[in-house]
């Protein structure tokens, strides 16, 4: 491994030190970002819900992007997936997409906007056995 | 107070993160085993520097002569060598080997390199040129430099003007870039910014010229043989911080023992 991947990783397991758990999410997931917010002394969190477009880049480099409708005007916002500002990251809803960058979103609103949910399929099936087993335990 | 800068070679560029979160872009140096090859001084050469050497070169490449100066100084042959002026008291053993914890972070410094060649570039990449018009009648010559200068009076175009040609390949400095981490394990110095150079390249990182420096960087150099002796002294007072504990615990077992011994031979009597 050469310097700055080894530089990379350890930036990376840097920030992830303090117990943050990245999910894992892809285009089309409906998202809460929590995002740390400094105003003069005082900082608190700030919600940014919407659907994630994008994910690009990799490693300590990677980003993602999250697009929602505020006040009828489409906002987007890119956020670093390792930011120590981006404080948690909330999956509410998983969507059922075919692509990985869904910026045909950008020309759509309202009804041809919508994602379908995804009820199967990577992730959730495993959550699903979790749950199983731990109503077994439970049992 | 002129103090001695390093040799260090560009390995690329990535980004960090500072203590606020916010997102550093960075280029990485790395020290490939910077030591200092010869001195010059005063009263021999007429001006104090000290010449360092970074990288590995194999013996069998370097020539005799070289290699001689190398085992003179008692060093490993290097790849390339620099010379940085110093003041007269901040000369360097020769021999020493320079660590990172020379820079300190958040200090401001001066990176010189070669930068990237660009070849035979045309005015618009080499001076910012505007170019002609994309239509209009012009033809074949959208992106040349347009008129050079009047007409029979003066007659000849001025010299310095400037016009398509060699760009790049030439050297550099960067000045005021902020040092944003060290990585003395490693030998690693992270800069704000871009540096010149391609990736691999040899630069020359030195305290800014033009910005105080912080009170705490170390005269003459940060060296290896300081950092090893530091290291031990550390080790040093954790060993025996850790022996007074052990010694102590054993007092206070002892003791305990014996308050034990003494009730138990109370309760004996008692039966």
């Amino acid at each position: 491994m050469n310097v700055i991947e080894k530089l990379n990783k350890a930036e990376e397991a840097r920030l992830l030190a303090d117990g943050k758990v990245i999910p894992d999410f892809s285009a089309g997931d409906t998202l809460v970002v929590q995002v740390r917010i400094t105003e003069g002394t005082r900082t608190r969190l700030q919600a940014f819900e919407g659907v994630c477009i994008a994910r690009s880049g990799k490693g300590v480099n990677e980003s993602f992007t999250v697009r929602k409708i505020s006040y009828g005007e489409g906002v987007e916002r890119v956020f670093p997936v390792y930011s120590p500002l981006v404080e948690a990251i909330e999956i509410k809803r998983k969507g059922k997409v075919r692509r990985a960058k869904l910026y045909y979103l950008r020309e759509r609103r309202g009804k041809s906007a919508r994602i379908v949910e995804r009820t199967t399929g990577r992730g959730i099936v495993a959550a699903r056995k979790k749950g199983e087993a731990r109503k077994k335990k439970d049992a | 107070m002129l103090r001695t800068g390093l040799l260090a070679k560009k390995l690329g560029m990535t980004h960090v993160y500072d203590d606020l979160g916010n997102h550093v872009p960075v280029t990485v140096l790395s020290l490939e085993g910077c030591q200092v090859v010869a001195q010059k001084t005063k009263e021999r050469d007429g001006y104090s520097a000290v010449q360092l050497g970074a990288g590995e070169a194999k013996p069998k490449r370097v020539s005799k002569a070289e290699r001689e100066r190398f085992a003179k100084a008692g060093v490993t042959p290097k790849r390339k060598l620099v010379e940085f002026r110093v003041a007269d008291e901040n000369l360097v053993e020769v021999g020493e080997e320079l660590v990172a914890g020379h820079f300190l972070p958040g200090q401001k410094v001066d990176v010189s390199g070669v930068t990237v060649g660009k070849g035979f570039a045309g005015a618009m990449k080499r001076h910012n040129f505007g170019g002609l018009r994309a239509t209009h009648g012009v033809s074949i010559s959208h992106r040349s430099h347009g008129s050079t200068g009047q007409c029979q009076d003066p007659g000849k175009v001025f010299k310095g003007k400037k016009m398509a040609g060699h760009m790049g390949a030439v050297r550099r400095t960067n000045q005021n870039l902020e040092v944003a981490r060290v990585e003395i394990e490693d030998g690693l110095i992270l800069i704000k910014g871009a540096t010149p150079g391609a990736k691999g390249a040899w630069v020359e990182v030195r305290d800014a010229v033009k910005k105080a420096q912080p009170e705490d960087i170390i005269f003459p150099a940060a060296t290896m043989g300081d950092r090893k002796a530091a290291l031990k002294a550390a080790e040093e007072a954790e060993a025996s911080a850790l022996a007074e504990a052990e010694a102590e615990a054993k007092r206070v077992a002892e003791e305990q023992a014996a308050a034990m011994a003494a009730t138990t031979d109370d309760e004996g009597g008692e039966g």
